[in-house]
């Protein structure tokens, strides 16, 4: 059919060189970590370099160590994405007000996520200090807690203040992103309804909500795979520890790949990753396309 | 449809065949060039370094020497990206590195070139960590232990005038400055789920007589005095002795307690005493005394290497020239000279005049305490190990395990790291 | 609009107060940390006072012209973020941009397979391609480039952007160009002319994602840069850091020079974000 034949060259046309540009660099990594998961690779081994088939994935499947790097993994995922999409909500809705002052706060909640990641988890370990941490001094000035404590040594709050740090970083974009969507609705809407009488509350519910969804689902699986990727805050305030409370899934794959020497652990540990991370994705997909035919 | 095929198909050819020409590039005639990865901020400055570097070129015209210098944190993944193509020829590494990069092919076998070298003269600690197999990996070069800081002031107020030789002194000494109000936890560790924490527990068991690999080789963590080292440090913070934090501390941070007359005693390496006696971060007014770690019964003191010696990558092009310059940097004049940013690792040199006024108080600590160097477990496997142990030994410290159970689990995954082949 | 209930407007300005400390909070104090004394931070509470403050780290980055200082490093590292930066959020949104089009409008074989392989390479963590991509970059001479870091980071800065923006895109109505192919558009110009200004919110803020994903990565540039001609800021962040010691006066007054070229970006671009259709679009 004409229409189409064109359609498709034109849609060639235009999304070739990012297709280029992608497939170019990443295709050939992609299949090479592959193959080192069907390897041999670790490099001290004297049996470096034989195919060893599935018994690299058979092995990190049956230790320890994988299934509680997933469940550090997921909490982390879970608590703060639901963190950041609902303070990001709330706040696009703040910002997408008109009262003094809101200029200035649109201008400055970007602030959290252009501090690099590497600065922000040494400005967290700072506040976190248990010796001179600056959240110590406040709240021993709130008569919160007797004398200084060390946070970052109870494996289960250094992993909730993590989630918080990075929290606090990232919250502005889901709050940017929900700020664009909302910036773009259909003002004509909201007025029949408030015309129809609806109050603040009840227009939330049955008009923003719905039409926010689909921007809440980016939002949701972007976070979702950030944060399962996330490396760079757990080295700065925590390394891992404390007795392995914030030892995450990528943080697994790098001790594997860079102080073991075992790149076949970690193309392994990666790519177990990418299913389990797939397998959410089109989960949630799932879920948008579902709430989609059901607000058609 | 098909066009596209042909298209993607076209773009992954292209990409292979530049790939494809890249390689087999005829080596440039011309200088050698060798590539050397130092890192930043270790001992010698990086003008030193620079230095160095600049008088082995005037005497090797045919040579030039590219530097780069990075943080501490990138040594390990630049050697690892780059060594099989000899993108660096010359790295500085770290002394646990040697056993694990021999296995693993990485760094070449010096042992025919240490022969030359006049090895007598350099501290026994040293060499070992160079060595896997009976063969040498490296050159020493940097030099470092941890010594035991202490606060005069806060010792004499106690009414103890010298430091203490072994670890029950250390405690009841600890305790009579805690009795007396002169400081809250008079102890501090760097025992942060990280290296450092290794580093602490190495120095105690070796002086609570313990070893973590036995001596056939095969790992004994569960042996009594790895037990003994192990139960002193959880009493000692079940005692309110050492300060809680530590488990959240690093090195600088021990520094950072100590210099604001937060702690009377704190485990660290050489840099402690210049730090602890400059006036714009020390509030101690320069108190700081230095002496070798404490033993016990047995074993008069132990303490851990922190040195980090000079290898050559298995890939490099130019392993002979590679070598003349190691042997140039790390050569006696040069560490004479620049004995006051970096202590030597010949041993005459400690007797030398000019060396002993750089620094009296520590030249006579360090002529001391290197005689006791112990090194961390040497096997191939020690990453792995040391991220267990990390994990196990803090466990216990934080209350979690009992110590008993802690090296146990610790012992129960050294055998399965061992049995790898 | 019809005025606001009281209560909500009283919740409403506690909200916006709350959200200015918590975003100011943690900032402040960084700035603080920057021009305080060591000797003021570590003591407790922290005696931080306007006398004891002081620039110094901030001149010892702006002034220092030593090869060998960190802190002369660091400016030139900031050069390289911002020219990598800035060439990967233009690549970004322009090839990422058409192509998303592409796949939120068109109709062609393999759109389904090719997005979900575009997602796919989002997913992937870096330590995937890290070692494989070495060899290949080593191989062709292209460490230590910057280009060779636009290159890298375009790689998967634009399959994230093309799935961000499809769903944008998708999310507005065709009737737009229906209307204007009815009146005689090409494709092309009604992508340009008619599509583009409409989805400009969509566009700039994942503009501001593509570059501050860009800005903020550290990990390949760790691996892929060794020395001042093309490494980037956050590694010279984190070589403030010695082997046993975080200094954090000097990361923070990094931090604070680091955040500046983003949060000008932002405060430049917000109002795009912000000037929604004010004629309104119609809701399908």
């Amino acid at each position: 059919m004409p229409k189409r034949n064109t359609e498709g060259r034109f849609a060639l046309a235009i999304s070739s060189p990012a297709l280029l540009i992608v497939f170019g660099v990443v295709l050939f990594p992609l299949v090479a970590t592959l193959a080192y998961s069907f390897m041999n690779l670790r490099l001290t081994s004297a049996d470096r370099g034989s195919f060893v088939g599935l018994a690299n994935y058979a092995s990190v499947l049956g230790s320890e160590e994988f299934w509680a790097a997933l469940g550090r993994t997921a909490y982390f995922t879970a608590v703060s994405t639901a963190l950041e999409t609902v303070l990001g909500l709330f706040i696009a809705l703040l910002l997408n007000e008109d009262f003094h002052g809101v200029k200035l706060l649109r201008s400055i909640v970007i602030l959290p996520w252009a501090i690099p990641t590497i600065v922000n988890g040494s400005l967290w370990k700072w506040i976190y200090n248990g010796e001179y941490g600056i959240m110590n001094a406040i709240l021993l000035k709130l008569g919160l807690i007797a004398e200084y404590r060390s946070w970052l040594s109870d494996p289960l709050t250094a992993m909730n203040l993590v989630v918080i740090a990075d929290a606090w970083k990232m919250t502005p974009l889901a709050a940017i992103f929900f700020l664009a969507a909302l910036q773009s609705v259909n003002k004509a809407t909201y007025e029949a309804a408030m015309v129809d009488g609806a109050s603040a509350v009840r227009r939330f519910f049955l008009l923003t909500l719905p039409y926010l969804a689909p921007t809440a689902l980016v939002v949701i699986v972007m976070r979702t795979v950030e944060k399962f990727k996330a490396f760079d805050v757990f080295y700065m305030i925590t390394r891992g520890g404390p007795a392995n409370g914030t030892k995450v899934l990528m943080y697994e794959t790098y001790l594997r790949a860079f102080t073991n020497l075992d790149y076949s652990g970690a193309a392994t540990y990666a790519y177990l990753f990418v299913v389990i991370i797939a397998s959410l994705t089109a989960l949630y997909i799932k879920v948008l396309k579902r709430s989609e035919e059901l607000n058609a | 449809m098909r066009t596209r095929w042909m298209l993607a198909a076209l773009a992954v050819l292209i990409a292979f065949t530049l790939m494809a020409g890249g390689c087999g590039k005829a080596a440039p005639k011309g200088p050698v060039e060798l590539n050397a990865l130092f890192m930043k901020q270790a001992g010698y400055s990086e003008d030193d370094i620079a230095s160095m570097t600049n008088d082995f070129v005037k005497a090797n015209p045919k040579v030039k020497v590219n530097l780069t210098f990075v943080a501490y944190e990138e040594l390990e993944p630049k050697i690892l990206a780059a060594y099989s193509t000899g993108g660096y020829d010359v790295v500085l590494g770290d002394c646990i590195w040697p056993p694990k990069f021999s296995k693993a092919g990485v760094v070449l076998d010096v042992s025919a070139r240490m022969a030359k070298v006049d090895t007598k003269d350099i501290f026994q600690g040293a060499l070992d960590s160079v060595s896997y197999g009976g063969k040498y990996y490296g050159m020493p070069w940097l030099n470092d232990c941890k010594y035991l800081f202490y606060n005069k002031a806060m010792l004499k107020k106690a009414g103890f005038n010298a430091p203490p030789a072994t670890w029950d002194e250390l405690a009841s000494m600890a305790k009579a400055i805690k009795a007396k109000g002169i400081v809250k936890y008079p102890i501090a560790w760097s025992w942060s789920q990280a290296e450092a924490l290794i580093c602490d527990y190495t120095a105690l068991s070796e002086s609570f007589g313990g070893r973590m690999i036995g001596s056939d080789g095969k790992p004994a963590i569960t042996a009594d005095g790895n037990l003994k080292a192990l139960d002193f440090m959880v009493k000692s913070v079940k005692e309110g002795i050492t300060n809680p934090k530590s488990t959240e501390m690093l090195e600088d941070d021990v520094l950072a307690t100590f210099v604001a007359g937060n702690a009377a005693f704190g485990l660290n390496w050489t840099y402690m005493y210049a730090g602890a006696k400059d006036p714009a971060k020390s509030k101690i007014g320069g108190d700081v005394g230095i002496a070798p770690i404490p033993g016990t019964a047995g074993v008069k003191s132990a303490t851990v290497n922190g040195g980090m010696p000079l290898m050559i990558t298995s890939g490099s092009k130019h392993p002979d020239e590679a070598w003349s310059y190691i042997l140039a940097i790390s050569s006696k004049d040069v560490q004479k000279r620049l004995a006051k940013n970096a202590l030597p690792i010949w041993k005459s040199l400690f007797d030398d005049a000019a060396v002993v006024a750089t620094s009296p108080e520590v030249v006579g600590a360090s002529k001391v305490q290197y005689a006791y160097i112990k090194n961390r477990p040497q096997v191939p496997y020690y990453g792995e190990l040391s991220a267990e142990l990390q994990k196990d030994i803090q466990s216990a410290v934080l209350g979690k395990v009992s110590p008993q159970a802690a090296l146990e689990t610790a012992q129960k995954k050294a055998l399965e790291f061992a049995a790898q082949k | 609009m019809p005025k606001r209930s009281g209560s909500l407007t009283v919740a409403r300005n506690l909200f916006a107060v709350a959200v200015a400390f918590g975003i100011l909070g943690p900032f402040a104090w960084m700035f603080v940390t920057s021009v305080s004394a060591q000797r003021d931070l570590t003591s407790v509470p922290p005696s931080v006072s306007l006398a004891g403050m002081s620039l110094d780290r901030y001149a010892r980055i702006l002034t220092s012209v030593s090869q060998s200082d960190i802190a002369y490093a660091f400016r030139v590292a900031m050069g390289n973020s911002i020219f990598v930066a800035v060439l990967v959020t233009v690549a970004a949104l322009v090839f990422g941009s058409l192509a998303a089009y592409a796949f939120a409008r068109l109709e062609f074989r393999g759109r389904e397979p090719l997005l979900l392989f575009m997602l796919f390479t989002y997913m992937a963590p870096p330590v995937i391609f890290v070692v494989p991509l070495y060899l290949v970059f080593q191989a062709l001479g292209m460490l230590n480039s910057r280009m060779a870091l636009v290159l890298l980071y375009s790689s998967f800065v634009i399959p994230f952007i093309v799935w961000v923006m499809r769903g944008f895109f998708s999310s507005i109505s065709r009737s737009y160009e229906d209307a204007a192919a009815m009146d005689g558009c090409t494709r092309l110009q009604a992508l340009l002319y008619v599509f583009a200004p409409m989805a400009r919110p969509g566009i700039v803020a994942t503009g501001i994602l593509a570059f501050l994903m860009a800005w903020d990565e550290f990990f390949m540039a760790l691996i892929f840069t060794s020395n001042l001609a093309a490494k980037t800021i956050p590694v010279a962040i984190a070589e403030f850091n010695g082997k046993f010691s975080i200094d954090y006066g000097m990361i923070s007054a990094g931090g604070v020079i680091a955040s500046l070229p983003p949060v000008v970006i932002a405060i430049v671009f917000q109002k795009y974000i912000v000037m929604g259709m004010t004629s309104g679009g119609v809701k399908e």
